[in-house]
């Protein structure tokens, strides 16, 4: 099926406030999928309440590990690893490690040992809403969290399928880097929540780049707007020169971490805050966003 | 001495901690050295200005099939552990750069010697001076590379042998913040004190517990105490550095590029303490007791 829409939101900049954007958009968008792709650091399963219906395992990329009754110390793993992943006394540093197998298949004496090992977990859930919800959590200092991000993505899909939803909403990563790449790529439509702040505009502006990079359309939140006005109207003016759609600004609330706090989202703490307020204006938004592409 | 500054979850305030940390040891005499590891999203130098003298490109190595001399056997791609190579039958493979790790196991396990390098570049690498004399250094990434981790390398590479140095990591808890806080002597973390900064704090802290690095905690925007953050602290024994209040003026000090300690001198003692404390977990005084 190729008519499911994929929104992914996401921020360059951290804590700008994009899971808790994300789970009072998903309080409101009925009929849809969530996933969590901030696979490291995931936090919107603590807003959306869920209960796990299936765990299923991720595995990582292999680490090198020598034998040291079988090593003849001879050097040949030490020459040909580029990452400086080899003491002299032939142990492998985990931290350095990049999993390239060079060790494990040119050493002479069959020393290197090189298995994969489980690097993170999957869940497929039912949120609070009653709606699909997927997330994810990365082991602490692994790698790969690009592919465990793609099966993030991947689960939530076949559940949009298999359940005929049209929409999957994607909570991302902060940076522009590999986990974020993964992300978004393919999707249809990207969000960037930011804030008024000098690193908020200029993490905006490669997030924004990179985005079109993939040809997504792409829609800006500023958060906590009124910390510095002159700032927010920046970024409004900068959306224009990229042919990016400005969808709100939300002013500083408290309220926002209170709901946090509480496990649930700005919508159902504070329905009739400003900031409340804008979120469903921004809602709408995104859904003629949504129905135009 | 590396002091890095890392946090779990983003915009806790960590490049705050790390540029005020820096012009503080800086101004009580201190040799600082900054090394901005977010190398996807860098922001340092909004803070400390530098004034760039030196620009690098950065890259990494990548495999190049001489055509002439590949039989077609298959042999680098069935190696290749990223897929960065793919065999097709009569043809030499196709390289997909933006997957190789530069490892040069197909150049070893190629039978014909028809596996040369050429670099690629992921990025570049900028180094000049900041404020107070504050040495620079930071690495901006490509947009559109997804490898951090390369260009992270060589950022700590530029470190100097006489400098305190601050390194300000990246967000999250995967390979990026192991590369930028691998060796470190002392890791502050940063963080704040909601369920989502405590969530993301817990799994920093086994990071470097793992890693066998030291750590203290500043605890930034405090308004209440938040009673599970305390519970966890008091449970893991953590030392906490410093606690800064929930301040707008910070914020908006921030949201302007400026250095809070000279904008905002009443906050100075803070990062004083900030210091002592941070020297207190080291087992040694990182101000060169001149503070």
């Amino acid at each position: 099926m190729n008519d499911i829409k994929e929104v992914v939101v996401v921020s360059g900049k951290g804590g700008t406030g994009k899971t808790s954007v994300v789970g009072a958009l998903a309080s409101l968008l009925t009929n849809r999928v969530a996933a969590d792709c901030d696979v490291d650091a995931a936090n919107l399963h603590m807003i959306l309440n869920p209960v796990v219906l299936e765990v299923k395992e991720f595995i990582g990329g292999k680490k090198a590990t020598i034998d040291p009754s079988c090593c003849t110390s001879c050097g040949t793993c030490r020459e040909v690893c580029r990452f400086e992943a080899i003491s002299k006394d032939y142990v492998v540093d985990h931290r350095q490690c990049e999993g390239c197998g060079a060790c494990y298949i040119l050493c002479p004496a069959g020393a290197v040992d090189f298995p994969s090992s489980r690097a993170g977990s999957c869940y497929i859930c039912k949120d609070k809403y009653s709606s699909p919800f997927v997330y994810a959590e990365l082991l602490p200092g692994e790698e790969n969290s690009g592919k465990l991000v793609a099966m993030v993505r991947n689960e939530a899909r076949a559940l949009a399928e298999k359940n005929g939803t049209p929409l999957v909403v994607i909570d991302g990563p902060p940076g522009i880097g590999c986990p974020v790449i993964s992300s978004m790529t393919g999707t249809h439509v990207a969000v960037v929540v930011t804030e008024p702040t000098i690193s908020g505009l200029h993490d905006l502006e490669r997030i924004i780049d990179l985005a079109q990079f993939f040809k997504c359309k792409t829609g800006v939140i500023v958060n906590k707007s009124d910390v510095n006005p002159d700032y927010c109207k920046r970024i409004e003016e900068y959306c224009v020169t990229k042919g990016s759609s400005f969808l709100g600004a939300i002013p500083y609330e408290p309220k926002i971490t209170e709901a946090q706090i509480q496990a649930t989202t700005i919508l159902d703490r504070a329905p009739d805050s400003q900031a409340s307020e804008i979120i469903r204006i921004i809602h709408k938004k995104l859904l003629k966003i949504l129905e135009e592409l | 001495m590396n002091i890095a500054i890392a946090s779990g979850k983003g915009g806790t305030g960590k490049t705050t901690v790390a540029v005020n940390l820096a012009y503080f040891l800086a101004t009580s005499g201190q040799s600082v050295q900054y090394l901005d590891c977010d190398v996807e999203e860098p922001n340092g130098h909004l803070f400390l200005k530098p004034k760039i003298e030196s620009q690098t490109s950065a890259t990494v190595m990548v495999p190049k099939i001489i055509e002439d001399k590949c039989t077609f056997c298959g042999e680098c791609s069935a190696k290749c552990q990223y897929n960065a190579l793919v065999s097709l039958p009569k043809i030499p493979p196709l390289v997909f750069p933006g997957l190789c790790h530069g490892c040069g196991l197909c150049i070893h396990v190629c039978p014909e010697d028809a596996i040369a390098e050429d670099k690629r570049e992921i990025g570049r690498i900028e180094e000049g001076r900041g404020v107070q004399n504050i040495a620079f250094v930071h690495g901006i990434l490509n947009v559109g590379e997804a490898m951090a981790v390369p260009l992270i390398r060589q950022v700590k590479a530029r470190g100097g042998d006489t400098w305190v140095h601050i390194i300000d990591a990246p967000p999250g808890t995967a390979c990026p913040l192991v590369a930028s806080i691998g060796n470190a002597d002392i890791v502050v973390m940063v963080t704040e004190p909601t369920p989502f900064g405590l969530h993301d704090l817990s799994i920093a802290v086994v990071v470097a517990e793992k890693l066998g690095i030291s750590l203290g905690l500043v605890i930034n925007r405090e308004r209440d105490e938040f009673l599970p953050m305390e519970k966890y602290i008091r449970e893991h024994r953590l030392e906490v550095l410093s606690r800064i209040p929930e301040d707008r003026r910070i914020a908006e000090r921030y949201s302007r590029g400026d250095i809070i300690i000279e904008a905002l001198p009443e906050y100075i003692p803070l990062f004083n303490d900030l210091a002592i404390n941070l020297g207190k977990v080291f087992g040694k005084s990182v101000t060169g007791g001149k503070a």
